[in-house]
């Protein structure tokens, strides 16, 4: 579990990157933290393996100190994906990099390369085993620093804009990934700008703006909001913005889905006919 | 008038055997605003490396083929000259930017062209001008936003006078309304200024909108080449996996329910148009 107890931040330079941040984040859970550039969301995740510490107030880790434990003890439990790719990755192979962080934790040798091969293809990385992680393209640098983390299976990932660079199908591959690994008990939180995979994503969503948590709540309660969005400057889901436009319709108007949606529109002209018929 | 020729363009990376190009032909007219994507990996960023000529001068590797862009034959011209007239902006401001303060960032091109100090003066100051940016003209870039950042790095290309700009995710760091304000800066340059855009992009929503042409790579080939409404809309296209807009996905699976509503969309407006035109029956 995560918690956070009146946690505010203050950069050296003076910026005060979060004020008095309160939230708890139970085991397992899926969370995605939305907000405009500057809001805070990356600061926030820092403070989860101790990268950061807060300036004011106690953060818990599964019920230990962030203040009290090294960023070696924290990252067992919590592995976070950075979203620059190029600011984690430096191995000669592709292979090297993923053992790296299993070699540090003192795995046996038998365990890491078992999980090596299960990350490369997880990942769909096979291919690139012995290639330099530099003669990537910047999609496929993102899922290498991604497999990093995922072979030595954190309780809690966090995951810094996992959608750039990615493609429908390794987008659509990630969410069903994510899905899996609540599944089986871990929690996952990512930072993003992506509303669109968010609202295929269906998370709990905490929104974050100047330096606060502005809300928590459903994605469907969240994304239909927008006032809320406007003020953390998310444009709603396309999906969303169709049904706000036809208002007059009598359609609802806390719709994300697109297959939702879909059925919504049949359903209105199947009432028009009937209509017509009477 | 054509800005970009290619002609059977193959290329490979050095110790990769895989080709990351096979057999491109491209023909780009003058003032195109063209979205480039495709696949992780499918070679976009690859193309865009050749039109600048980071491809073969930076990068060796096997290069086949013909890449004439403004009239210049990027093999047979040094970078230096190429990028006089290709602007390039990648996709994380923070690789670019290096000066000290803004100001010095966007100067240091020109400096570089020997352009006498008037003129450099009077470059800096209009392309701060055009990118609503002169209030940081002193500030350091690291200390600034990503939106910021990425508004400095384009002033950087912009105060080149290029004909081509080429923006690789120019995006992926910002807010939706950042993008937003951003494309629509962009969408700006392309219409008043009449410079050719080429922007690699996955994120179609917030784009097809404003780009006239959409080519699809898969591969390290051309797949699909064409207007957004119909590029979007094909079948071939959707097999391959692009990020297609949710209201032309809507309108697919409606059509897929035998719910027919006029022109494939691209935007919002449209496909809440056609379905108000469908229920009100007028």
């Amino acid at each position: 579990m995560i918690e956070f107890k009146n946690v505010s931040f203050t950069y050296p330079s003076g910026a005060e990157a979060l004020k008095e941040i309160n939230v708890k984040i139970k085991d397992p859970d899926f969370i995605a933290i939305i907000g405009e550039n500057g809001a805070g969301k990356t600061t926030f995740i820092k403070h989860l393996n101790g990268i950061l510490k807060p300036t004011r107030g106690e953060i818990y880790i599964n019920g230990l100190n962030t203040k009290k434990a090294s960023v070696a003890e924290l990252s067992r439990d919590v592995g976070i994906v950075f979203q620059n790719p190029d600011h984690q990755l430096f191995c000669e192979t592709v292979e090297e990099e993923i053992a790296f962080g299993l070699k540090n934790f003192g795995f046996n040798k038998d365990i890491i390369s078992e999980r090596v091969t299960w990350a490369l293809n997880l990942l769909d990385l096979t291919k690139y085993r012995k290639v330099s992680p530099f003669m990537l393209s910047g999609g496929e640098r993102k899922r290498v620093a991604l497999a990093t983390i995922l072979a030595w299976d954190p309780k809690i990932l966090v995951l810094d804009e996992p959608t750039i660079g990615q493609d429908f199908n390794q987008k659509d591959k990630l969410r069903q990934f994510i899905i899996q690994l609540t599944s089986q008990g871990r929690t996952v939180i990512m930072v993003t700008h992506d509303v669109e995979f968010v609202a295929d994503c269906n998370p709990k969503i905490i929104v974050m703006s100047h330096s606060r948590i502005i809300t928590t709540g459903s994605a469907r309660e969240v994304l239909t909001n927008f006032d809320i969005l406007s003020k953390a400057s998310v444009i709603p889901p396309q999906i969303t913005q169709l049904f706000s436009q036809l208002s007059d319709l009598d359609l609802p108007q806390n719709i994300i889905d697109l297959y939702e949606a879909k059925q919504l529109i049949i359903d209105l002209t199947k009432r028009r006919l009937d209509n017509e018929s009477l | 008038m054509s800005i970009v020729e290619i002609r059977n363009l193959s290329y490979s990376y050095p110790g990769l055997n895989k080709p990351a190009l096979t057999n491109v032909d491209l023909t780009i007219a003058k003032g195109d605003f063209i979205i480039l994507t495709g696949p992780s990996g499918c070679g976009k960023t690859t193309l865009c490396r050749c039109l600048n000529g980071l491809i073969p001068h930076f990068y060796s590797g096997d290069l086949k083929g013909d890449v004439i862009v403004t009239g210049l034959s990027v093999k047979d011209n040094p970078t230096s000259k190429i990028a006089q007239h290709v602007g390039f902006v990648f996709q994380n401001p923070e690789n670019q930017l290096f000066a000290l303060s803004v100001e010095k960032d966007i100067a240091f091109g020109l400096e570089n062209l020997a352009l006498p100090r008037d003129e450099i003066r009077k470059r800096v100051d209009r392309a701060l001008d055009i990118m609503g940016i002169t209030n940081l003209r002193e500030n350091a870039p690291y200390e600034l936003s990503g939106g910021q950042q990425q508004r400095v790095a384009i002033a950087c290309i912009l105060s080149m006078n290029p004909e081509l700009m080429i923006l690789d995710e120019p995006t992926s760091f910002l807010d939706p309304v950042a993008a937003r304000n951003l494309f629509e800066i962009i969408y700006i340059f392309n219409k008043e200024l009449e410079l050719t855009i080429i922007l690699v992009e996955h994120r179609l929503d917030l784009l097809c909108t404003y780009a006239n042409r959409v080519i699809i790579m898969d591969k390290g080939k051309v797949k699909a080449d064409g207007i957004p409404r119909d590029i979007l809309s094909s079948k071939e296209v959707l097999s391959l996996g692009i990020g297609i807009p949710k209201v032309t996905r809507l309108y697919n699976e409606l059509r897929a329910s035998g719910i027919h509503l006029g022109d494939p969309p691209i935007s919002v407006n449209e496909i809440a148009q056609e379905i108000r035109k469908l229920i009100l029956n007028d």
